[in-house]
């Protein structure tokens, strides 16, 4: 069973992020902004993040950059979940090493639609 | 079963091909129930007697009853396929002509034909100084207007398209996402009934006829099926839906080695030079 980090500061994004993952059956752990993200990778480096953009301490792209620094940082694929929704947004995330990109509002269908398109479905 | 079902099972089948079993009631109160409403009739029954001598109201009952569910790169296998070997091997095979023709029947609101146009477009380099026709089809009207307006909603937009070919491909416009001028102009779109005379397509090379058949009456697929060897070229492809197959409905197809929703005319001229699969459109050039 593969494991994702869901990273979102809204409590109730986060319980449906991990309903809809565990129904396709993913493992999930949580956390709630990108400095306790960062904290929970040291611990064990899970196989996906689903990752939020705008959220306090440390927002979405600073951990991706981080993380992707980190010794085994390449290895998860990072799949960002955000209401940022343009163009410019989607390139800079995956120039910074995102994997996909969800926009939200998001569905099973999109999640498992992008889940597989990573190899991960 | 009522009457007026009866009668509606009977327009559909000789109208469009559509099998509609017993079972469907659901259906058919959930789809006819705003026609109805719309239409200011009191029940099916109605509507059924109406639409003996009302052609708007009929193509109204048949827009309602297609399945239009679809969405771009469904079920990848085909357009892996597509990419992966078709395509280097009508390269091989095309080389003095350098045009390719392909349909995509049954297009619904375009997701197919617009991801065969993504994966024309990544090749454009390997395939300069070729023609390439999309011509994508359907029954319905509705479903073609939003596939020429090629303006997808936020869902849609997200469903199947990898984020790198929505940057690529698309324009925010509001909250839609809008296929751009590049793609669209590469298909052409038709309104076309599966079981009225299709001859004047064409014959093509690549026919996508994906997840429709599987609604169709035996007589219907296999008549489908007959018409649509007729238009392929002897050495094309046609390629089903996952849950399809041709057995027990056409003898004129037999399935390709490398992907299981693809599948050869069988009387297709034996292949030279072989192509492993995977072979890139630049191998099957040079193969020439």
């Amino acid at each position: 069973m593969k494991n994702v980090l869901v990273v979102d500061d809204s409590p109730m994004i986060r319980r449906i992020a991990k309903k809809i993952l565990e129904e396709l059956n993913f493992k999930t752990c949580e956390a709630e902004d990108g400095q306790k993200a960062l904290a929970a990778v040291n611990e064990a480096m899970p196989d996906a993040i689903l990752l939020d953009w705008n959220m306090p301490v440390m927002d979405g792209l600073e951990f991706l950059i981080s993380l992707r620094q980190l010794p085994n940082g390449g290895s998860p694929k990072v799949l960002f979940c955000t209401t940022e929704s343009d163009v410019k947004h989607i390139t800079r995330a995956m120039q910074a090493g995102a994997d996909e990109y969800i926009m939200k509002p998001f569905n099973k269908q999109i999640v498992k639609s992008k889940f597989e398109e990573v190899g991960l479905c | 079963m009522s009457n007026a079902f009866v009668g509606l099972q009977a327009f559909l089948l000789k109208s469009s091909g559509l099998s509609l079993d017993k079972e469907k009631k659901y259906l058919v109160e959930a789809r006819l129930t705003p026609v109805i409403e719309q239409a200011g009739l009191s029940d099916l029954g109605e509507l059924v007697t109406m639409i003996e001598t009302d052609k708007a109201l009929a193509k109204k009952v048949i827009e309602a009853m297609t399945v239009n569910e679809t969405f771009f790169f469904r079920d990848r296998q085909p357009f892996d396929g597509f990419r992966n070997f078709i395509l280097p091997e009508l390269i091989k095979q095309r080389m003095r002509q350098r045009k390719i023709r392909v349909w995509s029947a049954a297009c619904s609101t375009g997701q197919e034909p617009y991801s065969l146009a993504m994966i024309l477009d990544e090749e454009a380099r390997a395939m300069a100084g070729w023609t390439v026709d999309i011509v994508a089809t359907d029954i319905a009207e509705t479903v073609l207007k939003k596939a020429r307006d090629g303006i997808y909603t936020h869902f849609e937009a997200q469903r199947g398209l990898p984020a790198q070919h929505l940057v690529r491909h698309f324009v925010k416009r509001k909250d839609n996402w809008v296929i751009n001028q590049n793609i669209r102009s590469r298909v052409d779109f038709r309104q076309q009934n599966l079981m009225a005379d299709f001859s004047q397509l064409g014959v093509f090379d690549v026919i996508f006829c994906r997840n429709v058949l599987i609604y169709f009456a035996p007589d219907q697929k296999r008549d489908v099926l007959n018409r649509m060897a007729q238009r392929l070229a002897p050495d094309g492809y046609l390629v089903l839906g996952a849950a399809e197959s041709v057995i027990g409905y056409s003898s004129e197809f037999k399935p390709h080695s490398d992907n299981r929703v693809v599948l050869t005319r069988r009387s297709a001229p034996a292949q030279a030079e072989p192509l492993r699969a995977g072979a890139s459109l630049e191998q099957a050039r040079s193969a020439k």
